[in-house]
């Protein structure tokens, strides 16, 4: 991970909020804590500004590494797009990434210690939503003195934090970039989402949510979700192409070991997860997902709810993604449409299904990078 | 749907487009290349603009142009796109290469208030000559040869003339061209490319 072109080594930074946050649910939080980072540098007339909203297992690590003796271990999970020459160009853009509310990368969430108790929320961490960790990140942006974003960018849920940027704050923010995202989920969506919280609520670990304090976490439970969330992540055609039929030991065993290489894929995939990831963080995650409707309001009507939006809108969704499919993004670009918003859509033939949007194909990248350097000039 | 003939798309095309754009129009241009249409009628008529075009390629050079662009496949039809959403819809060059010719005239009067269409005239005097001697014309407007030709629809004047009539649909202005100007005589024979103003 020599790259060049990489922002180098970066360092995360913590901003403090004393004021109450009031969130959708009712409950409130009386201060907060986010964990972000930066790249590039901010113009005087703080107009080249962008966020970089993450999905469900990413972070405000959006580019760069932290360790220089180990960087390909320790980079940021967009860093195919972010750096100095990269579509979205650190040479141009003042790039945040930001861990949101909720998180279990440093920003407050389940993990925190509760002032009210002095130990960690666990389970009593309140459910957050898309719209509140936008209102959240809007204090970020004040706080960084930024009036308003040249783009707001982000994948999957990440695409949905921007979506809620042009509704909640048409004033702050001139562009969307949304991508392999969706205007809510469906009922198989929340239905995925749904086996992966029962396989986390079912563990024997999980202890009500307040695990850390019998010094366990439900590893059985996260690792089962992961796997289920993996399978979504792909497509059938790449998964047959990755991994076919290929028996691990090149001979059937009869036994419930691992059989098939994708049994073993799913397994290291689930494990690794287990390690690094909170279990309450991830079951609110996939509330917060199941929540985002923006419709709702209007009565299901997607057209209505996006007459507020006032920025220019990039959409993009790839072929083979069946958890958001291009038909998703479709009804974005529609919506936009109806309102008279100006809107680009890219459906980008891709194999690698819902991932698609984290890998540099050459069409995906070059499109979104066009778009962005419009943005900039 | 990508569109073969974007470098072949001159300037008398987009004037004389031009003049029939209201300043703020919402436009649609279907199959709109690299967008220099709209980019032209954005800087000349400060409309909204946007474009469908199928080929990636095309699509980054759309938004390299500062064009809205959306990668719909045309073969799909307009669906995506409300009653009278826009101003004018246009097709340049672009209406012998889709299949489904009369639902997709009828799906831009649908969606636009006006369609414009421009076409390669089949029975531009060249081209018959061509056939009289024997093989498929081959010219600036039909460029490629019959095996690898993205067109699937061949066509006069008169014979689109013909289809307009028998469905209905209005012809609010025809002008035709050879060589990048006007012809005003038997443009069936001497024109190498029409232009047409249609409403429903």
């Amino acid at each position: 991970m020599n790259d060049f072109r990489s922002v180098g080594r970066v360092t995360p930074q913590v901003a403090r909020f004393d004021e109450e946050i009031p969130l959708q649910s009712g409950a409130s939080l009386l201060g907060f804590t986010l964990v972000y980072e930066t790249y590039g540098t901010l113009n005087a007339a703080g107009t080249n500004a962008v966020l970089v909203c993450h999905a469900l297992s990413g972070n405000h690590h959006v580019a760069g590494f932290y360790d220089p003796q180990r960087p390909g271990k320790t980079v940021g999970w967009w860093d195919n797009l972010v750096g100095p020459g990269k579509p979205l160009d650190t040479e141009r853009f003042f790039v945040v990434g930001v861990n949101n509310l909720g998180g279990c990368h440093g920003s407050t969430g389940p993990m925190s210690v509760n002032p009210g108790t002095g130990k960690p929320y666990g389970a009593d961490f309140p459910l957050v939503t898309v719209e509140d960790w936008v209102d959240a990140q809007a204090r970020l942006a004040d706080y960084l003195g930024i009036d308003a974003w040249a783009a707001v960018i982000g994948g999957s849920l990440g695409g949905m934090q921007a979506l809620q940027w042009t509704l909640a704050y048409p004033e702050r923010v001139r562009h969307g970039v949304v991508i392999a995202s969706a205007p809510k989920l469906s009922a198989q969506n929340i239905a995925f989402n749904e086996v992966a919280r029962q396989a986390i609520l079912s563990d024997p670990d999980f202890h009500g949510g307040h695990y850390y304090e019998h010094g366990v976490i439900p590893r059985r439970g996260l690792r089962l979700a992961r796997m289920v969330g993996h399978i979504t992540y792909l497509s059938d055609d790449q998964m047959a192409e990755k991994f076919g039929r290929q028996l691990k030991h090149g001979r059937r065993s009869f036994h419930y070991e691992v059989e098939f290489e994708i049994e073993s894929y799913l397994r290291h995939q689930g494990d690794k997860f287990a390690e690094t990831f909170d279990a309450n963080t991830y079951l609110l995650i996939t509330k917060a997902l199941d929540y985002f409707d923006p419709a709702f309001a209007c009565e299901g009507d997607l057209r209505a709810a996006f007459a507020r939006t006032r920025a220019k809108f990039f959409v993009a969704s790839f072929t083979t993604d069946w958890r958001f499919a291009p038909e998703r993004g479709r009804e974005i670009v529609r919506a936009l449409l109806h309102n008279g918003r100006e809107v680009s859509y890219a459906e980008i033939e891709c194999a690698a299904g819902h991932d698609s949007f984290l890998l540099d194909d050459p069409h995906y990248h070059q499109a979104l990078a066009a778009y962005l350097q419009g943005i900039a000039s | 749907m990508s569109s073969p003939h974007t470098s072949m798309r001159g300037r008398f095309d987009f004037e004389s487009i031009a003049r029939w754009i209201v300043p703020g129009e919402r436009v649609l241009d279907l199959g709109c290349g690299d967008g220099a249409l709209l980019a032209f009628l954005k800087r000349e008529k400060n409309i909204l603009g946007h474009g469908v075009e199928l080929d990636p390629d095309n699509l980054t050079a759309c938004i390299r142009n500062g064009v809205n662009v959306l990668q719909f496949d045309l073969e799909h039809g307009l669906s995506s796109f409300e009653d009278g959403a826009f101003d004018h819809v246009i097709m340049s060059l672009s209406l012998q290469t889709v299949r489904h010719t009369v639902p997709l005239l009828h799906e831009m009067l649908r969606v636009g208030r006006e369609a414009v269409v421009s076409f390669p005239n089949f029975g531009f005097k060249p081209h018959r000559e061509a056939i009289a001697a024997g093989r498929m014309p081959v010219s600036k407007h039909l460029p490629y040869q019959w095996f690898d030709t993205p067109n699937v629809r061949f066509f006069t004047i008169a014979d689109f003339d013909a289809l307009c009539a028998n469905e209905r649909i209005q012809i609010r202005e025809r002008l035709a061209f050879a060589y990048g100007e006007l012809v005003n005589a038997n443009p069936n024979l001497n024109a190498e490319v029409a232009l047409y103003r249609l409403g429903g």
